[in-house]
C-alpha cells in the first residue's frame, strides 16, 4: 500500500497532526496493518523534504510531535496524479502461495503439495468466516463492511484456485516429474 | 439438541450412484453449509434430508423420529410444517402475487386468511420487498422473486431450514442482502439451516462446511470435526 499517498489523502480535508494522521488511517482502513507513529513521522519527513507537505506551526512549544501539516499545492498534484492512474492488474504473479505449492511439486510429491493445500485451504476458510461474521455483525461501519468486502473477495479467488489446484495437483506433478 | 441425522445413507439413480453412506449430525440451530464439486450428490443429500427423497439405505432422523420411513402424506406434512424448502429459482406459483405466495404454506397448515395475510406481509417486510406485496412473480426481477422465495421459505417459522444454492441466481451484493437477512433470522428464531451452495464466500456464513465428494464426506475438507461428521463409510 502506498502509505505517502494515503497520508496526502488524509491531509487534504486540512491541516493534522502526526497523532491525529494515525488516528485517520487506522479509523479508514479498518484492516489494514496499524501505521505505527514512527513510520508516520519518517513518512512526513520524506513528503516535506519532496515539498509535497508542510509544516503548519506547532500548537505549543512542547516539541516535533505537536507539528501540524498541511498539503502544498504540489502535494494536491501529486495526490490527484495518484488516485487517476490506473493500477497495472496482477502483471506479475508472485504470490508466495502460489510460489509454496509449485516449489513443493519440486522437492517432493504430491502429497505434500496437497497436504499443503489442505491446511491452507482450511486456514483461508476460517479467516473468510471471521471476516464474514465482522462484516455482518450489527456494529459495522461502512468502513468494516468495504474492508471486509475487498479482503473476503481475495480470499474467495484464492479459495477457488486452492480448489482447482488440488484437482490438478497430480496432473501438474506428472508434467514437473515426467 | 441434534436437530437432524444422518445415518449411512445410500442413494442411486438408477444404476448411477449418488450418496455412498454419508452420516452427519445437525445442531438445533446450527448452520451447515454443504459443499463441493457439481454431481457430487448435494442436492441428492438435501432431498433426502428433507423427505422428499427416500434413500435406497440409511436413515433419517428428525428429533429422535425417524422420517424416512414415514409414508409420503406424513413426509409432506412435515415439510408444510417443520420444514421450510428454498431452491435456486425461487418456484413462486406463477398465478398468485407475492403476499398469497407467502401466505399458502400457512394456510395450508390451517392459518385463517387474514392471519396468514398479515405474517406474509411481515416476512415481505423483511426482505425488503413489503412494496410488491400485491405483483404477480412474472412481473418481478429474479433477486425480487428470491426474496419473496426466502420469505415464502421462513413464514411458518421451520424447526429446518433446507435451502439449496439459495443465492446462485443473484449477483453478489443481492445474494449477500438475502442471505444476511436469512442467516440473521434463523439464528433468531433457532431455525437449524442446511445451506447448499458451491461458493466458499456464501458457506462462510455457516457455523460449520461439510464437503462431499463422490458421494461422501471428505474428511481432508474444512476444519471438519469428525466426530460430528460420524464416519462417512
Ligand atoms: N433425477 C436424477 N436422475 C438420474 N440421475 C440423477 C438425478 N439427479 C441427480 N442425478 C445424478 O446423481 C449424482 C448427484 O447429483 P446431485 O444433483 O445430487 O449433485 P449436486 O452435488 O447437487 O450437483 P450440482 O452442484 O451440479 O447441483 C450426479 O451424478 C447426477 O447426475
Ligand atoms: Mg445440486
Amino acid at each position: 500500500m502506498s502509505t505517502p499517498h494515503v497520508l496526502l489523502g488524509l491531509l487534504a480535508g486540512g491541516t493534522k497532526h502526526g497523532y491525529e494522521l494515525k488516528r485517520a488511517h487506522d479509523e479508514r482502513l479498518p484492516q489494514a496493518r496499524p501505521l505505527a507513529y514512527g513510520q508516520v513521522y519518517a513518512t512526513l519527513g520524506r513528503l516535506v523534504r519532496d515539498g509535497l507537505v508542510m509544516p503548519a506551526g506547532q500548537e505549543r512549544l512542547a516539541g516535533p510531535d505537536r507539528t501540524a501539516y498541511a498539503l502544498t499545492e504540489e502535494g494536491r498534484t501529486a495526490l490527484d496524479r495518484w488516485l487517476s492512474a490506473v493500477e497495472p492488474p496482477m502483471p506479475h504473479v508472485n504470490s508466495t502461495l502460489f510460489a509454496k505449492v509449485t516449489v513443493a511439486l519440486l522437492v517432493a510429491d504430491v502429497d505434500r503439495a496437497r497436504a499443503y493445500l489442505i491446511a491452507q485451504r482450511r486456514a483461508h476458510t476460517d479467516r473468510l468466516r471471521e471476516l464474514t461474521a465482522l462484516k455482518t455483525a450489527t456494529s459495522s461501519t461502512m468502513d468494516d463492511v468495504v474492508a471486509a468486502d475487498y479482503a473476503i473477495a481475495h480470499l474467495d479467488a484464492d479459495l477457488r484456485w486452492l480448489h482447482t489446484t488440488l484437482d490438478r495437483v497430480a496432473d501438474w506433478h506428472r508434467e514437473v516429474h515426467p | 439438541m441434534t436437530q437432524l441425522q444422518a445415518r449411512g445413507l445410500v442413494k442411486s439413480y438408477g444404476p448411477t450412484p449418488a450418496l455412498h453412506g454419508i452420516t452427519l449430525d445437525v445442531a438445533e440451530g446450527e448452520i451447515v453449509a454443504v459443499t463441493g464439486p457439481s454431481g457430487c450428490g448435494k442436492s441428492t443429500l438435501l432431498h433426502c434430508l428433507a423427505g422428499i427423497l427416500r434413500p435406497d439405505a440409511g436413515e433419517v432422523v428428525w428429533r429422535d423420529q425417524r422420517i424416512d420411513t414415514w409414508p409420503e402424506a406424513a413426509r409432506s406434512r412435515l415439510r408444510r410444517t417443520e420444514f421450510g424448502v428454498l431452491f435456486q429459482f425461487g418456484q413462486l406459483v406463477a398465478e398468485l402475487t407475492a403476499a398469497e405466495n407467502v401466505a399458502l404454506p400457512l394456510l395450508l397448515a390451517g392459518t385463517g386468511r387474514r392471519a396468514a395475510r398479515t405474517a406474509a406481509l411481515t416476512w415481505l417486510d423483511r426482505f425488503g420487498v413489503a412494496e410488491l406485496a400485491d405483483v404477480r412473480p412474472g412481473e418481478m426481477s429474479g433477486g425480487q422473486q428470491q426474496r419473496c422465495a426466502t420469505a415464502r421459505a421462513l413464514v411458518t417459522e421451520p424447526r429446518v431450514l433446507f435451502a439449496d444454492e439459495p443465492t446462485g441466481a443473484l449477483d453478489t451484493l443481492t445474494g449477500e442482502q438475502v442471505l444476511t437477512q436469512l442467516v440473521r433470522l434463523a439464528r433468531e428464531q433457532r431455525t437449524t439451516v442446511v445451506l447448499i451452495t458451491h461458493e466458499p464466500r456464501i458457506a462462510a456464513y455457516a457455523d460449520r462446511e461439510i464437503v462431499l465428494r463422490d458421494g461422501v464426506i471428505d474428511h481432508t475438507g474444512l476444519g471438519l470435526d469428525a466426530s460430528l461428521a460420524g464416519g462417512a463409510r
